[in-house]
């Protein structure tokens, strides 16, 4: 569940105002897709929804959390209630898939028979199952980011933020990609963000869409991607 | 809490410690070159360094001898009687500082004399031309000269002579030595500890996407630290054990040529047994301490959230 509030965000650095009273709610179990063109202030939102970042004014609150308010010793615990799904995958390539899924929850230190339980259903969820040994490079970018769907998903977050997440594969990978993330927002009910600039995409599925251009919501609702310039 | 949570907790707190220590040595394994390059730079400086301690405990050692044969002589008034002059011991013998105190009869003195001087010069000279006397060694030269006043202070004693001016050559050396070796000694280590983290460094740049993935799942700073601390503390420790027996080999191959030569015939090296366990304590605490910070300050700069 996200709640944004009157957000704005100016980044100190280049003085360059990201985001310009934003107001967005998601609700727990939503699938909302967040399109706008580059540059319009997605990076901004989803920096802010995983604490990289925090808004110069207005609230946002994250899964329970106060994103504003959060201490750095509190980061962690937040995180762990995301899955991120990069647009390069981020996998490490010299650990094989299983490793790989594997490596999320190792890092917060969950035990290694409730890894050996939840990697092998995870991977079963997006259709990789059997391929444990094999490497990332030997697989094609769709399978990659598969892999990288099991891994933000296999620590059982709320709500996944998929930044970009099919902006390195092709149409029909692509449409199997959300495929997968509509099963998983179907079977699971986890809430998922999807930013993303690909209109067809987009209007291959009837979900929310919302539009932000130049730091500014534009439209919300159901309507497709470009429908605020059809 | 019940006694199987809390063992679950055990459990799990072990199987977190045993993996963060596994990927600690496999971070050794999987960046050999970088763990090598690192343990290269760790056995060098520590030689260096190394070299530098034993030359100067060497050197010590030699002024030490060298002070020990600089001894301060305490000559008695001719009019007290063998009995009186032998009582004056006690109280030299309480002067602080002082090592130790011998009594020399005139007529050692003499027969000393003559051996050290062609004899045949000194032929029927009578041992009344020389005096009683004590002869008296110093623990600390350095205050040779409170104890020379403290010695002339005692009544029967006609006269102290005492060489201060080599006493202070010999400090002079002393503190030179030490000074050196301490500046040297400071700046291998910073050396040493800026490649190490360096090295690390770049190891670490090559893992940033591990990093960046770590901290996307929420693994603490902590958690992520202590891979990399791990992997810096064995390095450490790897390139102390490299450099100690490197060192024990460098120094007896240099001691046994020195001892050769003309050199060997007045100089006393001091054997490796005895330097062996500070050398080994010195190396392993610089490895361990440079490798741990070196560890933790190479990802400082990633763990900014």
């Amino acid at each position: 569940m996200v709640e944004m509030k009157d957000v704005s965000m100016v980044y100190q650095s280049s003085q360059t105002e990201a985001l310009y009273h934003v107001n967005v709610t998601i609700n727990e179990g939503e699938f909302v897709f967040l399109v706008g063109p580059s540059g319009s202030g997605k990076t901004t939102i989803t920096k802010l929804l995983t604490g990289e970042i925090q808004p110069t004014e207005g609230s946002i609150i994250v899964n329970g959390f106060d994103m504003g308010q959060l201490k750095k010793n509190k980061v962690p615990k937040m995180r762990r209630t995301i899955g991120v799904v990069f647009q390069d995958f981020r996998l490490i390539p010299h650990m094989n898939v299983y490793d790989n899924v594997a490596f999320a929850m190792r890092v917060v230190g969950a035990p290694e028979k409730n890894i050996q339980e939840r990697v092998p259903q995870m991977l079963e969820l997006v259709g990789l199952e059997g391929n444990e040994k094999r490497f990332p490079e030997e697989m094609s970018g769709g399978e990659q980011q598969r892999i990288g769907i099991a891994r933000a998903l296999v620590n059982n977050p709320r709500m996944i933020i998929a930044d970009e997440p099919t902006g390195n594969l092709d149409p029909v990978r692509s449409l199997e990609l959300m495929l997968i993330l509509e099963k998983i927002n179907n079977e699971m009910g986890t809430t998922i963000l999807v930013v993303t600039h690909e209109k067809e995409l987009v209007n291959a599925f009837s979900k929310r869409v919302i539009a932000i251009e130049d730091g500014r919501v534009i439209s919300d609702g159901m309507d497709g991607y470009y429908g605020y310039d059809q | 809490m019940s006694s199987v949570t809390e063992w679950m907790g055990i459990t799990a707190m072990i199987s977190k410690t045993g993996y963060l220590i596994r990927e600690g040595f496999r971070g050794i394994f999987t960046h050999k070159f970088m763990s090598f390059a690192t343990v290269a730079v760790i056995v060098a400086c520590l030689i260096i360094m190394g070299s530098l301690g034993v030359v100067s405990v060497n050197i010590s050692s030699l002024i030490h001898n060298l002070e020990q044969e600089n001894e301060v002589v305490a000559f008695v008034e001719e009019n007290l009687s063998e009995e009186e002059a032998r009582g004056l011991e006690a109280s030299i013998s309480g002067i602080e500082n002082v090592a130790s105190v011998e009594y020399v009869t005139k007529e050692t003195a003499m027969d000393n004399f003559m051996k050290d001087y062609d004899s045949v010069l000194m032929e029927g000279i009578d041992s009344s031309v020389f005096r009683n006397r004590y002869v008296v060694h110093l623990n600390d030269i350095s205050k040779m000269l409170e104890t020379r006043d403290a010695l002339a202070a005692i009544p029967g004693i006609a006269k102290v002579n005492a060489h201060i001016d080599y006493a202070n050559g010999f400090i002079t050396v002393r503190n030179i030595v030490t000074v050196i070796s301490l500046v040297l000694v400071a700046v291998l280590v910073l050396v040493s500890f800026f490649i190490m983290s360096n090295t690390i460094k770049l190891a670490t740049f090559s893992r940033q996407d591990e990093i960046a993935i770590m901290r996307m799942v929420g693994a603490t700073n902590g958690f992520i630290r202590l891979p990399f601390v791990v992997e810096g503390l064995v390095l450490g420790i790897v390139g102390a054990l490299i450099a100690f027996f490197a060192q024990w080999g460098l120094y007896e191959l240099v001691t046994g040529k020195v001892m050769e030569t003309i050199a060997g015939t007045f100089v006393n090296v001091v054997p490796f047994k005895e330097l062996a366990l500070p050398v080994m304590l010195v190396f392993l605490a610089i490895g361990i301490v440079i490798g741990g910070f070196g560890g933790v300050n190479a990802i400082r700069n990633y763990l900014k959230v």
